[in-house]
């Protein structure tokens, strides 16, 4: 374990009419972990991430957040104290360019010096535009900064999304399946970035469902069936968890 | 100039003003078709001020368009809850309610149906339409290169995204549609005053749906498809007047050709940007 928690689920559950899509889910996320959340399809990884970032409210619990409850804030609000997503479905704004999308996230980073009027003074503006341009080169983006990012590729279109949330400069980044749909040679790469973006001290949580992916990359796995956290621990525990395994691949009668 | 590209020149500037005010709330994804409303608004307003109240020009206008700003952030609260055509409903609503105020009610001082004559005292110039007309320009060109622009266009993308990267749509919409409001009241202001005469006739649905293809046929990406929107208009419609009774069948086709050809309007952000012949030009900027 290192350093603080980042992000603290206290009993969190969240009902969808009848149907208990996250029951009763407790969770730590400690400073520059990178924790992974994986689960059968169904299992309620992604609206852990909407009840995170404030899409949806929590029908009971808390989460915490370096001592902000961020159920009662609004989701811009959530983002601006330091937290960023992607989606699961690539959701870009279709109009935008590459670089663009970078400059959007920019504006709305948590920033404790001054607002506002800072924007206007050319220093700054320099220095967000150096930022942006760091930002394309780590995801390898800087060639097509100028292009629509709606008419690039699927697997360019990932790397833009996490551009764009890696611009709002967050203190917990949340990857919604992030390799899905890319081939074994770019799913390689983003890796590689991954990994460099949590070096540059960004806790990461992430939904995955390529295995590999998940032991080669997490501190620490969350593993969700049904709403409910079945297990969690270290990759090697998480590998040999019966339960986890039932829940993969089924009970041998 | 003769008398008709006088006229010809002010309805320009005119339309250019109405057309960025159905521009801004579009601009963050929302359709106004009560437009005319808010223009109604403003030309009965600052007629009143300046006929009844013996206010300066100038005051009259800015009070007229912000007595329209505050009627278009009121409206934009329930456009808020509604999207599309439920929108367009909505606002057409609102445009039909403020005419048919204006024609039934104040009578005694604005005349009703009858009309608000007697706005002599103050004429205006065709050079006062257009101040505010290149003032406006002005405001919108910093708006479009500002950061405010872009998350204008975000939200017009795609609003669950841009509130989950920081973006207060509650306020950007709703000022938006204040924005939308205020241009659209000054333009009323000047119409009345630039044709001395004004009735709640002019300020009918079809006036509204009038604005609305100015952008959508100009564009409705950047503030330049409004501008142009609104040009070509105003201006088409004059030289085309050797095709006769042709004219408006002519102008009906157009329109659907428009609309088949360039599906987001004549100008796009690309063109605007000279990005397709500029391609050295695009390095620089970075």
């Amino acid at each position: 374990m290192s350093g603080k928690p980042i992000l603290t689920l206290t009993g969190v559950s969240k009902n969808f009419g009848g149907l208990l899509a996250v029951n009763n889910l407790s969770l730590k996320v400690h400073k520059e972990q990178i924790c992974g959340l994986i689960g059968p399809n169904g299992a309620g990884k992604t609206t852990v991430f909407n009840l995170i970032t404030g899409v949806y409210s929590c029908t009971k619990g808390s989460i915490l957040s370096e001592g902000v409850d961020l159920a009662r804030l609004k989701p811009y609000h959530i983002t601006r104290s330091g937290l960023a997503r992607t989606f699961q479905t690539i959701r870009l704004f279709k109009n935008m360019t590459t670089w663009e999308h970078v400059m959007v996230g920019q504006g709305f980073r948590p920033r404790s010096d001054a607002r506002g009027l800072s924007l206007f003074s050319q220093t700054e503006r320099r220095n967000l535009r150096d930022e942006a341009k760091e930002i394309l080169i780590l995801l390898g983006l800087w060639e097509m900064r100028q292009w629509k990012a709606s008419i690039l590729p699927y697997g360019i279109q990932r790397k833009v999304e996490i551009a764009r949330a890696l611009a709002l400069r967050p203190k917990l980044l949340l990857l919604d399946e992030p390799t899905a749909g890319l081939n074994i040679q770019e799913t390689k790469e983003l890796l590689k970035t991954l990994n460099k973006i949590h070096e540059l001290g960004i806790t990461i949580l992430i939904i995955e469902h390529d295995m590999r992916v998940i032991m080669e990359l997490c501190d620490h796995i969350f593993v969700l069936n049904f709403g409910q956290k079945i297990a969690e621990g270290t990759p090697s525990q998480i590998r040999v968890n019966e339960q986890v395994i039932e829940a993969y691949l089924g009970r041998e009668e | 100039m003769s008398v008709y590209y006088l006229d010809l020149l002010s309805a320009l500037g005119i339309n250019i003003l109405l057309g960025l005010s159905v521009y801004s709330p579009m601009a963050t994804g929302q359709l106004s078709l009560g437009n005319a409303g808010f223009m109604a608004i403003g030309a009965y307003v600052s007629a009143i001020l300046t006929v009844h109240l013996r206010l300066p020009l100038f005051p009259s206008l800015v009070t007229a368009g912000v007595i329209a700003g505050i009627f278009g952030i009121l409206v934009g609260f329930p456009a808020l809850r509604l999207r599309g055509v439920f929108l367009a409903m909505a606002t057409l609503g609102f445009g039909e309610i403020v005419r048919n105020f204006f024609m039934n009610f104040l009578g005694h001082v604005t005349g009703g149906a009858y009309g608000f004559r007697g706005i002599g005292d103050t004429p205006i110039s065709i050079l006062w339409i257009w101040s505010w007309v290149i003032f406006f320009l002005f405001f919108f060109f910093v708006l479009s290169r500002s950061r405010l622009g872009l998350t204008m266009l975000a939200t017009h993308d795609d609003e669950t995204v841009s509130e989950l990267i920081g973006i207060n749509i509650v306020f950007l919409k709703i000022g938006a549609f204040g924005l939308g409001a205020f241009v659209a009241g000054v333009a009323g202001g000047l119409h009345a005053h630039y044709y001395l005469y004004t009735e709640p006739e002019f300020f009918n649905v079809w006036k509204s749906i009038h604005m609305v293809l100015f952008v959508i046929m100009g564009g409705m990406l950047t503030f330049w498809g409004g501008v142009f929107g609104a040009g070509v208009f105003t201006l088409l419609p004059e030289f085309l007047r050797f095709l006769h009774d042709w004219r408006g069948a002519f102008f009906g086709v157009m329109i659907i050709g428009i609309m088949i050809a360039r599906p987001y309007g004549l100008l796009t952000r690309e063109i605007v940007r000279f990005d397709f012949w500029l391609p050295s030009q695009r390095e620089k900027r970075l």
